[in-house]
């Protein structure tokens, strides 16, 4: 199926990816192929199966409700692109 | 013989024995690595890696055997970049459960790390912002991907054992182009803890070793339940190395019908067909079954994994590390910030992706893809079980060629996700695999046999790989790298 260029364009929106007019040409073909051939799961009747999202038997995995270690402030901090102390610096957010 | 074309469990000998020290190791591994690295491009950001720190704990069942690691899996300290642009510079604060119980073992952790497809997305490594990693056994030809530089790497002896990552067959396929041993882990098997998410539903951490013995050592290591880790198992962890029998006598194999298929190499079938054969005369006993969903693994696939990357990615937005591009406006926009990161920092593959996963779960498609591929999903674990009931193992080619030409299928996206057609059900499964050599074709490119097994049914891989690899001898062969 084709994706509209708008459609593209809202994408990269929720994606938070800002694309060049080249990029949303080349990902337009090639996301159409890809989903023309996703389309082949149309020919399976799936309304009597359950969904799988997770592959294990497993469900709400939790650990104790105690405080543990944290990770090294300075160590972690070191990988700020921006900071002042503890603290990551973001542009405005509330403009 | 250079110490650095030995296997783990032959330089572990010799190191109790004191005939070596792992200096020696990491010296004869440093040597080959600047003899061969202009060519195979196994590693990244080689020039800028101090050596590795030695003098762990002495008695760990891998004291002073060196790791190589790939760059997706977390090193404190160490630069971790998954290969893309967006996580340069990124020292993680803390080992991923993998490096910590192979630190404990007294592994020696290398300093340089693997070379990747970008965040694990690729089959050829081909999309790594540091360029392609070239097969050592063939040099214009693709190592496989994503975990590409590990299993060029073990092959060309730039390493005694790697570790990898597995979400569609990323340690297998490259295993197989490679003639190396590559095993994915049942899902839950290994720790995820310390790996940098590409689908958290399929990722698996894995070995990459020249033996079957060897791949047996790294799994007793990296193995067991990690309460960091919530979807990692509460299962014990058998000594491994126990399975190494040479004995199949009574093991039932299925050889599932929808693998041997046209578009097929006819020298990878002839080739896998006489491995099947071979176990045959060691007692084992074959059959064709079927595994009916098999032509909808590719396509369910594409919508659970880039859905839930493109959820895993979203991280990725120039905060709190790596790459951050400012908005061009004076008033510098958060939202300009993230969309421009990400447009800097991400490749064509990972935008790719992204897009595609935000289209599968966006309001209106959600039900028709990704709900509907989770149906499938399950369809296609049923198919699995359904043989397992019956038989022990299955067996399979890992790849339907061998590997391709550096550039062949990077332009042509579904081209590329086609070649997984092998290993990805393992994936969506959760069940265990492993892939050994099993041949060369007449160009000489390795050929790959898959061996499938139910949920942690390792012990059962080992035993049909060690009977086959102790049989044969493609596992001694070279590359003339």
């Amino acid at each position: 199926m084709a994706i509209s260029q708008e459609t593209l364009k809202h994408l990269a929106h929720l994606a938070r990816i800002e694309l060049k007019p080249e990029e949303l040409d080349t990902l337009s073909g090639q996301l159409k192929d890809v989903l023309d051939f996703i389309d082949k799961l149309k020919q399976l009747d799936t309304s009597k199966t359950t969904p799988t999202s997770h592959i294990l038997p497993m469900n709400n995995v939790l650990r104790k409700d105690s405080p543990d270690k944290s990770l090294d402030i300075t160590a972690t901090m070191g990988n700020a692109p921006q900071k002042d102390g503890d603290f990551f610096v973001v542009p405005k957010i509330i403009v | 013989m250079e110490l650095n074309t030995q296997a783990a469990h032959q330089l572990s000998n010799l190191l109790k024995e004191g005939q070596i020290n792992s200096q020696d190791i990491v010296d004869a591994l440093y040597r080959r690595i600047k003899a061969t690295e202009s060519r195979v491009c196994a590693y990244v950001r080689l020039k800028d890696t101090s050596l590795p720190k030695l003098g762990y704990p002495q008695d760990g069942v891998l004291s002073g055997i060196p790791v190589a690691i790939k760059d997706n899996i977390c090193t404190e300290g160490l630069v971790t970049q998954c290969c893309s642009r967006i996580l340069e510079g990124f020292r993680p604060p803390y080992d991923a459960t993998v490096i910590r119980k192979l630190k404990k073992e007294g592994a020696v952790i290398l300093t340089p790390k693997t070379n990747m497809d970008e965040f694990a997305f690729g089959s050829s490594t081909e999309n790594s912002f540091f360029g392609p990693t070239h097969n050592p056994w063939d040099l214009r030809c693709v190592p496989g991907g994503s975990s590409g530089g590990s299993a060029a790497a073990v092959a060309a002896d730039e390493a005694i054992l790697a570790l990898g990552s597995d979400t569609g067959g990323s340690i297998r396929q490259p295993a197989a182009f490679c003639g190396v041993v590559g095993m994915k882990p049942t899902y839950g098997r290994v720790s995820r803890y310390g790996l940098i998410a590409f689908a958290s539903s399929l990722d698996q951490i894995g070995p990459f070793a020249k033996d079957v013995e060897d791949a047996a050592l790294l799994m007793n290591v990296i193995s067991g339940y990690d309460s960091n880790d919530s979807t990692s198992v509460n299962v014990s962890v058998p000594d491994y190395s126990m399975s190494l029998t040479n004995d199949v006598k009574g093991i039932k194999i299925g050889i599932p019908k929808e693998y041997f298929i046209e578009g097929m190499d006819p020298e990878v079938k002839k080739i896998v067909q006489e491995a099947i054969d071979k176990l045959k005369q060691f007692g084992a006993e074959y059959r064709e079954v079927s595994l009916p969903h098999t032509e909808y693994a590719v396509p369910v696939y594409y919508i659970i994994a880039t859905a839930e990357a493109s959820s895993n990615l979203a991280r990725f937005d120039g905060v709190q590390y790596g790459l951050r591009t400012l908005a061009n406006s004076p008033s510098g926009q958060l939202m300009e910030m993230y969309k421009k990161t990400r447009g800097d920092g991400f490749g064509a593959e990972a935008k790719r992706r992204i897009m595609l996963g935000t289209f599968v779960l966006s309001h209106g498609y959600y039900d028709a893809y990704y709900l509907r591929a989770l149906k499938v999903r399950t369809l296609i674990k049923q198919d699995f079980d359904k043989v397992f009931a019956d038989f022990d193992c299955i067996i399979t080619p890992t790849t339907p060629t061998p590997a391709f030409k550096i550039g062949e299928k990077v332009k042509d996206p579904l081209k590329m996700y086609l070649s997984d057609v092998y290993t990805i059900s393992a994936n969506l499964a959760g069940i265990p695999a492993i892939s050994i050599p099993c041949g060369f074709t007449k160009q000489g490119l390795p050929v790959g046999l898959q061996i499938l097994a139910k949920p942690f049914a390792e012990e059962m891989l080992f035993r049909v790989a060690y009977t086959y690899e102790q049989n044969t001898n493609w596992h001694t062969a070279k590359p003339k790298v």
